[in-house]
This record gives C-alpha cells, structure tokens and sequence, in this order.
C-alpha cells in the first residue's frame, strides 16, 4: 500500500479495494482466535481523535488497534469548543508531537481529514467527515457481501434512504459502482443529492420499484438528531413510503441480505422483524468491521517507517 | 544432478530426485524420532514450508497409513522488521484447525537463513495454542544464523556466502522441483 492516508474511497484503484479486503479476512481469522491479538503494531501510537460522538466507531477502532498490540488514545475535543480549519490542525499538531503514528479522524466538516493530512506526518484514516465519505463503514459492508459469497460484477444494490446527507452511502456509491455492481438509490427526491445519476447510479424515488430484484438492500440511518424534518412531512409518513418491511423484503432477490450501517431505528427505516430476520447481517457488519479496520491499520502502519 | 539449470545465474544445489529422497529421509527420521504418528502434527510456514509439509504428511500416510494434521503459519504479523518497512508485506491466512494441546508440532519451512522466520513462526504457534513440543523441520540449512535456533530435521547442510540466495523452487507454484543458488549481480 504506497498511501500514508485513508481519506476517501472515490480514488481508490480496484486493486487497492481488493488488497485491503483480503487484508480484512487475514485479520478475520485473527479476531477468531483464543487469544486474539498479534505484535504487528507494537510500539505504534494510535489516536483516536472524534469531533463528533461515536460510540461504535471509536470502540470499534480502538478493539482494532488493540488486537493490534498498538497503544491507543482517545481524544474527544468536546465540538462546541473546536471551530474547524486552525483549531483542528492545531489540535493535531499537538497530538503529533506526542508522536502518534496513526490519526483516526471524525469530523463533522467534509475535507477535514484531507485537510488534517496535508498538515500532518502522522497517517489520517478518516472516519467520517461531515456528509463526504466513511470510507472504512463501506470497506466493512463490502467485506460483509463478499462473505456471503456474492461478487461484486453486475450484484444489485439498492442503498435506501437519506443519500443526500449520508457519507455511508457516498463511500459506498464510489466503491460500488468502481466493482462493477448495479448501485439503486432509493429515497424521497429531497433526500437525493443532485446529479447523483452521473456517478453511474439510478434513482428510484418509489422503493417497491427500486427493491424490485436486487441481492442487497442497505438501510441508511434517518438522522433524525442531525437535519431536523425539512426533507419529509413526518416520520409515519417516511416509514410508510420508505420503512423496509417484510413484504418488501420479498420483492428482491431471495438470497437477498439486509444491511445497515447501525444503530438502528427500529419501525422507523426498518421494521423490527426485519431487523432481526435471517437476512439481515447488521451484527456481521459490526463484527467484521474490527477485522477491516485492523487492516487498514496494519497497511497504513508502514507509511512512515 | 545432472539435470541443466533453468537459468544461467542459478546454480543447481538440489534437483527433483534429491528434494524427493531428503523429503523421504526426513518423513521416517520424524517417525523415528517421535516413535511414530500419535500426537504429531506438521504446521508449514508459508508459502513454500505448507507445500512441503504436504508433502510430508502424504509420505508419512504412506509409511504409517494415518494421515496427520496439517497447519499453515503466515508469520507476517510477528516479523521483528514490520516498525521498519516502508510497505507492509501482503497478509495471507493462518489456519491450524487442530488444537495444538498435547500435540508434538513440526514445523516446516524451506530455508533455515538467519532463524528469524523461525522465531517469529515459534511466537504465532504460542498464540495459537500450546503444543507439547516443537521441532523443526527444513529442506535446506544455509547457515548464517542470528538467533540460537537449530533445526532437528535438515535435508542438506548447504555451505553459503551471505550474499547469495538461496531459493527453494517447487512444482506447487508450477516450477521444476529445485533448489539453485542464485548468484548476486
């Protein structure tokens, strides 16, 4: 891996997406064992540094750096005191001069991880910048369909919901298409960014039509905390038009398998059954989503040697 | 060992039939040794030692009739060089489906240099398990060691310059089964 940085998928070779997935399933077998930690990052610092809150993604690269032998810190800067740009840069300066080697980065700002990695020595793996790119969210939910023994070239994906703020489903979208699968993006027409077809997309705004047949459907979270109700009348009427229930679970493929990228709003975009129906792999995700990121970790870890 | 060389910089050490007969050697010096198959499992350290374990374990099926397990080690993880590479070595899968307690474990790789693969193999089995016994099975001992490992089982003592490589090639990975000498420059 010649990268120093993670920052988004968008410029990521086919090869490059294919060596950090088959890194994932070496670490798969890792995260499978008794005692489930190697020496790859001995001595190596690994800050964890989110401007925003985040359980599972802080507590999922910080298992992962763990089984990793690396030492970990986590830096939560409370967001009311941080005002982008020089702040942020001057924050990581600090954390840099106690010799971080990794940098794991959320940030409600799209491009704050590209600009913390012009900036910095240490490498930045972005874990989320505003409503850009959560490039190791979508690695994990690629790792996640290749398990199920599906491959990529002509696999229809529907991706449902809030497309327009979600950075799950941007990161997705570029790798997706990128890997050759047919990619449907379901949701209200205020929710879909525009000119989203020219990233080799189709958009559906009548979910049925857009479920209709395909391997795998991914459930976007409503951010309900996040843009408040301007896209939509109410969420009874959200979840009528755009709840994933049973019966349209049936319209797609048989084999079709549930995702979504957590937490849940159970019997808003995903009906309780569905959510813990045989189809669904949500915990899946979250599991391989440690093996992913002690990937990305380990492949990054020699940037700086 | 009249067999030409591929190549004209190799310089041919073993050839098909001696690798043969050394595997062989090895196979009864391990049932020897270890007074037969009862808790003896072969672990291959990657790529060439899973080939060669392998083809261990099928003589020792022949010899004995049973068929013993069989491991693969990938030891990038516990490399004493990974902090001081610029590129991180590609991964490839640890699997030793058998559970290691009470076993006689015999390591197998192709070349025994410096020992350092050897340690790092020592430390990923520990994490895997805790084998009764270690041993440690190669094709070809070229010296220059730098830790205070020695092999039980050896298919030839192979007197080297530290400069010169030495490669194990092998039918596994579609060459002629040999071991050449491959001179610097």
């Amino acid at each position: 891996m010649k990268r120093k940085d993670l920052l988004s998928l968008a410029p990521l070779s086919v090869d490059e997406i294919t060596l950090m997935l088959d890194t994932a399933d070496s670490f798969k077998e890792v995260t499978g064992r008794e005692i489930k930690k190697v020496p790859a990052l001995r001595g190596k610092t690994v800050v964890n540094l989110f401007f925003e809150p985040s359980t599972r993604t802080r507590t999922s690269f910080e298992l992962a750096a763990k089984r990793l032998s690396a030492d970990v810190i986590n830096f939560a800067p409370s967001s009311s005191s941080v005002v982008k740009g020089e702040t942020l840069l001057d924050t990581a300066r600090n954390i840099e001069a106690m010799q971080a080697d990794i940098i794991v980065l959320r940030h409600s700002s799209a491009g704050a991880a590209e600009t913390l990695a012009h900036g910095v020595k240490s490498s930045v793996i972005n874990a989320g910048d505003g409503w850009h790119e959560h490039p190791t969210q979508a690695l994990l939910d690629l790792y996640t369909i290749r398990q199920r023994g599906m491959s990529f070239r002509g696999l229809r994906v529907a991706i449902v919901g809030d497309v327009s703020h979600s950075r799950v489903a941007r990161s997705n979208i570029y790798a997706l298409v990128k890997l050759g699968a047919e990619v449907r993006l379901v949701g209200p027409p205020t929710m879909m960014p525009w000119g989203v077809e020219k990233l080799g997309t189709k958009v559906y705004s009548n979910m049925d039509e857009g479920l209709r047949d395909v391997n795998v459907i991914m459930m976007l979270r409503l951010q309900l905390e996040r843009q408040g109700r301007a896209q939509f009348p109410s969420i009874r009427e959200y979840s009528r038009l755009y709840g994933l229930t049973a019966e349209r679970v049936r319209l797609a493929d048989s084999a079709a398998i549930v995702m979504h990228p957590g937490p849940i709003n159970r019997g808003v975009e995903i009906a309780p059954d569905v959510a813990d129906s045989l189809s669904s792999v949500i915990l899946d995700q979250v599991a391989n989503g440690v093996a992913v990121r002690m990937g990305i970790l380990y492949l990054m870890s020699g940037a700086n040697a | 060992m009249n067999q030409p060389s591929d190549r004209k910089d190799e310089k041919l050490i073993m050839d098909v039939g001696d690798i043969a007969r050394a595997l062989t050697r090895i196979a009864h010096e391990i049932l020897e040794r270890n007074k037969g198959v009862k808790d003896l499992a072969l672990v291959g350290i990657r790529t060439g030692g899973v080939y060669l374990a392998h083809r261990l374990a099928k003589r020792i099926h022949g010899i004995e009739g049973v068929q013993i397990p069989i491991g693969e080690l990938d030891i990038t993880l516990y490399r004493d060089d990974l902090a001081l590479r610029k590129n991180q070595p590609i991964l490839r899968k640890t699997s030793v489906p058998f559970d290691m307690a009470d076993k006689v474990v015999v390591l197998v790789d192709d070349v025994l240099f410096t020992g350092r693969t050897i340690r790092a193999a020592m430390d990923g089995l520990m994490d895997l398990g805790r084998p009764e016994e270690i041993q440690l099975a190669v094709l070809v001992d070229r010296g220059h060691r730098q830790l205070p490992i020695k092999a039980n089982y050896i298919g030839k003592n192979l007197p080297t310059a530290r400069e010169e490589q030495v490669q194990v090639l092998l039918e596994e990975d579609g060459e002629n089964d040999r071991v050449v000498i491959l001179r610097a420059g």
